[in-house]
């Protein structure tokens, strides 16, 4: 089962290098819609840092909802997916394999960029750290429940806005720790709270929603 | 299966069409009799209120809306549960027609809400964690009537609208309680809805009467529709 799950996520992230600017359009997607809110909102410091926290997280639900197209839609183009949902692997790993193997593409970047935008939006560098674990811990949440979305919609039209319309208010929860996170950290209390709880949600989503997006491929895939 | 009690008799659309329109027709005219006795109970019997003068009686809508909103988001849930279970296509047909209600109550409580808000708290709008959380579940509606209708086979487009369904339902309470506790650290309790504990009982009989009016008319309301899907599909 490792093994399969090993091959499938070496599998999707050779495919990811060798179409790598399809990787780099969702991250200056993050890049730019951080950078569009200064351009909004105003450029007055005290402002910028107290939204820091949930313009960043914003970008990146945003961006790691982009990208779940993706996920599903060139597999089932070329029947690979077909063979997945007949082969002897169990779909339950497949998926998982294939929801971690998004993370690592379109979730784990974002952990590295935020910094960079949390320094243009002057946040004290304390709490980069916090930033930083708040969004490891919640983006493969996203990848996950995303991952629900994306098996739903698979092959339909304007599946993307209807992905968007399905997928965004499951992600609130995320985006009310991730960024409170921070900002308990900001106002001088502890960020465990959080944190722990957003633990909690990748725990539950991991254990449930494979489930789920297998369930969704073989309704889509009848 | 024990043979004196047919569970699925009804599961039939063929069967089940005759009963949905007898069931329909009662509780088309007892929702009448009710809201007409809850409303006469709340405009005109019950006092006004000490604090809130006569704003408060939009209370007889908007409580009972938003209990309904919930309510209504459960059953299509455990419909859409039972269809996936027992591939029974009334059950899908039911969770679809539930739907439509179900973001008509949640609209009525938050277009209730919003204009009782504006007396009592000076506002339309406040960020509190019960608006906000039907917001949101209005939003989930929306979703699962847009999954559905994007989808052309009818088989495909209910199980995938039931498995989103489920999908919501699980993630129900937790957005509920992520977004009180948000509410709680940004602004404390500038504004509460809760109100005084002890309702006058002439309030709370209003409220159940303009309630039972509500269950009748979503039963018969989702009733004709599903009758319409029958006709449409079979």
């Amino acid at each position: 089962m490792l093994a399969v799950a090993r091959a499938v996520v070496r599998r999707d992230l050779l495919l990811a290098l060798r179409r790598r600017s399809d990787v780099a359009t969702a991250l200056l997607f993050f890049v730019i819609v951080a950078s569009l809110f200064p351009l909004g909102v105003g450029a007055e410091p005290n402002l910028l840092r107290s939204i820091a926290p949930g313009v960043i997280w914003v970008a990146a639900l945003l961006s790691s909802m982009l990208s779940l197209g993706r996920l599903f839609a060139a597999d089932h183009a070329d029947g690979t997916l077909e063979q997945m949902l007949l082969g002897a692997a169990p779909l339950g790993v497949v998926v998982s394999a294939k929801s971690l193997a998004h993370w690592l593409v379109s979730g784990l970047p974002l952990v590295a960029i935020a910094p960079f935008i949390a320094l243009q939006y002057d946040l004290a560098p304390g709490l980069y750290g916090v930033l930083a674990l708040s969004l490891l811990l919640g983006t493969p949440v996203l990848s996950l429940i995303g991952a629900i979305g994306a098996a739903l919609t698979l092959g339909l039209r304007g599946g993307g806005v209807l992905l968007a319309l399905l997928v965004l208010p499951l992600y609130v929860p995320v985006l009310i720790l991730g960024a409170g996170a921070v900002e308990m950290a900001g106002a001088g209390l502890g960020p465990e709270g959080q944190l722990l709880l957003l633990g909690a949600l990748l725990v539950l989503a991991a254990a449930f929603s494979p489930w789920a997006i297998a369930a969704a491929l073989r309704i889509s895939m009848e | 299966m024990d043979s004196s009690i047919r569970w699925f008799w009804f599961a039939s659309p063929q069967t089940f069409f005759p009963l949905a329109g007898t069931i329909a027709r009662w509780c088309a005219a007892g929702a009448a009799l009710l809201a007409v006795a809850g409303l006469y109970v709340g405009l005109v019997v019950a006092p006004t209120d000490a604090q809130q003068g006569e704003v408060y009686r939009i209370i007889f809508i908007h409580v009972p809306a938003a209990w309904m909103s919930m309510f209504i988001y459960l059953v299509m849930a455990g419909w859409a549960a039972v269809g996936l279970a027992f591939n029974t296509r009334l059950s899908f047909m039911l969770a679809q027609a539930l739907a439509p209600t179900g973001a008509l109550f949640t609209f009525i409580a938050l277009w209730t809400g919003s204009l009782w808000g504006r007396p009592t708290w000076g506002t339309y709008w406040v960020w509190d964690a019960r608006l906000t959380s039907e917001l949101i579940l209005l939003f989930l509606y929306l979703g699962f009537m847009a999954l559905h209708a994007a989808i052309d086979e009818p088989r495909r487009a209910d199980r995938a609208s039931a498995l989103l369904a489920i999908v919501g339902a699980v993630n129900v309470p937790i957005i509920y309680y992520s977004v009180q506790w948000w509410n709680t650290l940004h602004q404390g309790a500038s504004v509460s809805i809760t109100r005084a504990p002890s309702m006058a009982a002439i309030m709370l009989t209003g409220m159940l009467l303009m309630a039972l009016a509500f269950w009748l008319y979503s039963i018969a309301a989702v009733l004709v529709r599903v009758r319409c899907m029958i006709r449409e599909r079979v």
